[in-house]
């Protein structure tokens, strides 16, 4: 197998002085969805934002397209071609659908047809009909299209997406797993923190259970729901 | 009073406003992106005037013509701009995670450094201008002469405000200075690097302090006092119009504008009290301004002392320092002991401030106030009523504890940066009526023969008195600290919503704190007046303010002796430098900057630190 897009050894983080992150080791390849799944305060978000450099962090490696993202200042490794999607979904709600569009444009790389407002439109058909709307008056389900959309403006390699169901309408969550399989499609990679288990199992390539922050298991989903133990144990299903 | 004397009047409003929303907008603008509130954009300002004053001149006299005037103007908002982006490069990037607190003392310290250096570069006279060439007549307007320059700033005002809403509405600059003012984070995380982004703003910003400054050249002499006076005006405008929006500074500018320019026929003599006052009210009525709204991220967060274990020595420690202090009169001369009064006297008023800041972690830039308040009171009881000290000190303390419950009642509905510029439009109502009421308080003047009973007349008795005050109040107030009481108050500065769910009522408590604090600033004011013998309207100016916090800031403002120990460096240091040098301001200034870039903890603070980690 060849080398991981992103690859994290022994990665740990700390809110002052308690740690929250106890060493995780893992990597995203190309092209594939990558399910972080944990119940709340399992270290999901934490390991997200650790990645972009938005908590602070150590790890023995971390590297994106193998570049160290060791010390990058958020803005860098974004521009390493690693976008995010928070969980607030943080959309801008002083300006309208298209300037929150333009706030994450980024030019793609070679040999890439770059994401448009038109092609995002098309993904994301609700968002088309409001292009003038500020995003303080959207609903939840249109931010958190919005936010995902924002974000492949920068037509990234990789999204770190921050629990995508959450918070919304199940008619909106189908159309996240829709736009979830229109992104590997496109081969950007996902790793995905979920929750919902249900939701992660249906769109997903690997999984990663975590739990307080140590990993707990590590492999295809069918392997983790016939692992009984592990399941009640880490998911308490 | 006619119809064409009120035209012109409106006019004149109008001009001013221009000028004023000019600068204001700079303003606004970085505070929007950097959530820093910038007291060097007065000083920025002040440098367009100066710069413009001497470019300008020397440019037409290469080449007459309106041509190469509008150039000059241009050119020196550009350079005041360029200095702008010196000044974020240096100091504003290292201090944009910090308390709000001391990104105000840094960029209060930048206006020190560049008042000494205007005055270095540009020499200690006013410099006046030249006019405008082609705008030299006046016009006639409903009969009445009406210059032409001013008409040219009218119109500056809404062009300035065009351009800016283009940049910001139509430019993808614009799109990420408005999302960056949202959400600093997440633009990070879109892979735009802030810095820039930053630093592109705060030439914008500098560039129209500038330009409003050079603008001015033809109407007023460039002068050392205009950063002062222009930005306590500035920070009306923008508080008024709601931080961060445009269009807010520009319908704020224009109301103040028209209200000076009409007040001055209604009440000659109140202009300053007319424009803090329209403040209290907007921000009583809309405490984000006209179109401000609650702050949802930004660099703000409290800090200030924390429980300490008991040490049994403390009772101890307290006697020896108190016995120490008792005791110098057997070695020091009179002189020693002036300074020693002195000291105590500050050790107090910065003390009182740090009941308001450190515990309760409301932040007054208009410290002054309460100082001054009963400084006066002190004075005025002496003066109209002959009282003796003995009772004019109880006065002075009680007109300090009115003026901070009233002021109170306003301050503690508000939070952070607005706050703090509650208090010291507060302090600068109080500082106008007392420099403006000339009747009875003796306006610039002040009043003299504010002497002491004879039993304290000496300086030994006087200082052993000032001592004993300074003690007890100082005392009363840590055990006020270490009660349930003061542990309300830091309940409520670590987290307001917290302190609320448990059921403390927060405005309550920090009203009650906003007048303890002021009664004992006033208490400080009053032994001051005595110690001098007169009053005089410094005492409530903004100097005086920030002389209280950078004492704070010196001591730390995490620790309870802090203040104390600042109050006595910042003293010494003055007496010993000062004299020797003219450019203590400019050392002040680096001073303030460097504790805040390198030793935020403060002396105590630090030391405190350090033998922790010795533990």
């Amino acid at each position: 197998m060849s080398e991981p897009l992103l690859e994290i050894w022994n990665l740990t983080a700390s809110y002052g002085r308690a740690q929250v992150l106890f060493g995780l080791t893992f990597g995203l390849n190309a092209g594939e969805v990558l399910a972080l799944i944990g119940r709340n305060g399992a270290g999901k978000t934490t390991t997200l934002k650790a990645i972009m450099g938005l908590v602070p962090a150590t790890a023995q490696k971390a590297t994106f397209k193998g570049r160290s993202l060791a010390r990058l200042p958020t803005y860098k490794i974004a521009r390493l071609g690693l976008g995010y999607v928070p969980e607030d979904r943080r959309i801008f709600t002083d300006l309208t659908v298209e300037e929150n569009l333009e706030a994450g444009r980024k030019a793609a790389g070679p040999g890439r047809s770059p994401w448009t407002p038109e092609r995002l439109f098309r993904l994301f058909p609700n968002l088309a009909e409001m292009r003038g709307r500020r995003g303080n008056q959207m609903s939840g389900g249109e931010q958190q299209m919005l936010t995902i959309a924002r974000t492949l403006m920068g037509n990234p390699d990789a999204i770190l997406l921050d629990e995508p169901s959450e918070g919304i309408a199940p008619v909106v969550v189908q159309m996240m797993a829709e736009a979830i399989r229109a992104m590997k499609a496109e081969g950007v990679a996902v790793l995905l923190s979920e929750q919902n288990w249900a939701f992660a199992a249906g769109i997903s390539d690997r999984t990663i259970v975590i739990e307080r922050g140590e990993m707990r298991f590590q492999g295809s989903i069918d392997e983790l729901m016939t692992n009984e133990s592990l399941r009640a144990e880490t998911l308490g299903i | 009073m006619d119809l064409s004397f009120l035209a012109i009047q409106a006019l004149n409003g109008l001009s001013s406003a221009s000028s004023l929303f000019i600068t204001a907008c700079g303003l606004t603008l970085v505070f929007g992106v950097t959530r820093i509130v910038n007291f060097a954009h007065g000083s920025l300002y002040m440098i367009g005037a100066y710069t413009a004053a001497t470019l300008v001149p020397r440019l037409l006299e290469l080449s007459f013509g309106p041509a190469t005037f509008w150039a000059g103007i241009l050119a020196s908002a550009i350079i005041v701009g360029l200095i702008g982006v010196l000044i974020e490069v240096l100091l504003l990037r290292r201090i944009y995670g910090a308390p709000e607190l001391f990104q105000l003392l840094a960029t209060f310290g930048v206006v020190l450094v560049v008042q000494d250096l205007t005055i270095l570069i540009f020499g200690p006279e006013d410099i006046l201008g030249p006019r405008a060439p082609g705008l030299r007549a006046p016009v006639e307007i409903l009969g009445r002469r009406f210059p032409s320059y001013e008409l040219v700033l009218i119109a500056a005002g809404p062009i300035v405000l065009a351009l800016v809403w283009l940049l910001l509405r139509k430019t993808r600059f614009g799109v990420l200075v408005r999302a960056a003012t949202q959400d600093r984070e997440m633009i990070a995380a879109l892979g735009v690097n802030q810095a820039l982004l930053f630093t592109g703003t705060l030439f914008l910003g500098a560039f129209l302090a500038g330009l409003g400054g050079a603008l001015q050249i033809p109407r007023v002499s460039a002068n050392a006092g205009m950063d002062l006076s222009i930005i306590a005006e500035a920070f009306v405008v923008t508080v008024v119009g709601g931080m961060g929006s445009v269009p807010g500074a520009f319908l704020a500018a224009l109301i103040i504008g028209e209200l000076q320019a009409f007040g001055i026929l209604i009440f000659p003599k109140s202009t300053l009290v007319v424009v803090f006052l329209l403040m209290a009210v907007v921000l009583a009525v809309r405490p984000y301004g006209f179109f401000g709204r609650p702050e949802v991220i930004g660099g703000t967060h409290a800090v200030g002392i924390s429980s300490q274990k008991h040490s049994p020595f403390a009772p101890l420690t307290i006697l020896a320092v108190v016995g120490t202090l008792a005791s110098l009169p057997l070695i020091g001369d009179a002189y020693v002991l002036k300074v020693a009064t002195e000291i105590l006297i500050f050790a107090l008023f910065a003390f009182s401030l740090q009941l308001l800041i450190g515990v309760s972690g409301v932040v007054s830039f208009g410290h002054a106030a309460f100082f001054g308040l009963g400084a006066y009171g002190a004075a005025l009881a002496v003066k109209w009523f002959a009282l003796p000290m003995e009772a004019a000190l109880p006065a002075g303390l009680f007109l300090a504890a009115v003026g901070a419950l009233i002021i109170g009642a306003f301050v503690v509905r508000l939070s952070g940066i607005y706050l703090a510029m509650m208090t010291l439009a507060a302090a600068q109502i109080i500082f106008a009526v007392a420099f403006q009421w000339v009747d009875v308080t003796g306006g610039d003047n002040g009043i003299v023969g504010v002497w002491p009973s004879a039993w304290a007349s000496r300086q030994v008795s006087y200082y052993l008195f000032t001592l004993a005050v300074t003690a007890v109040t100082v005392l009363l107030l840590m055990r006020i600290i270490n009660a349930p009481f003061g542990y309300s108050l830091r309940a409520a500065r670590d987290s307001e919503a917290r302190a609320e769910a448990i059921g403390l009522k927060i405005r309550q408590h920090r009203w009650l704190a906003f007048t303890i604090s002021g009664a004992a600033a006033g208490l400080a004011g009053g032994i001051y007046a005595f110690s001098r013998g007169s009053v005089d309207p410094t005492l409530l100016g903004i100097p005086t303010s920030v002389d209280a916090l950078t004492m704070l800031l010196i001591g730390g403002i995490q620790t309870v002796t802090g203040p104390l120990v600042g109050a006595g460096v910042l003293h010494v240091l003055r007496d010993q430098i000062m004299p020797l040098t003219s450019l203590w301001r400019l050392l002040l200034g680096l001073s303030i900057i460097a504790i805040v870039l390198i030793f935020p903890r403060g002396l105590v603070g630090t030391v405190r630190t350090w033998r922790e980690e010795q533990a």
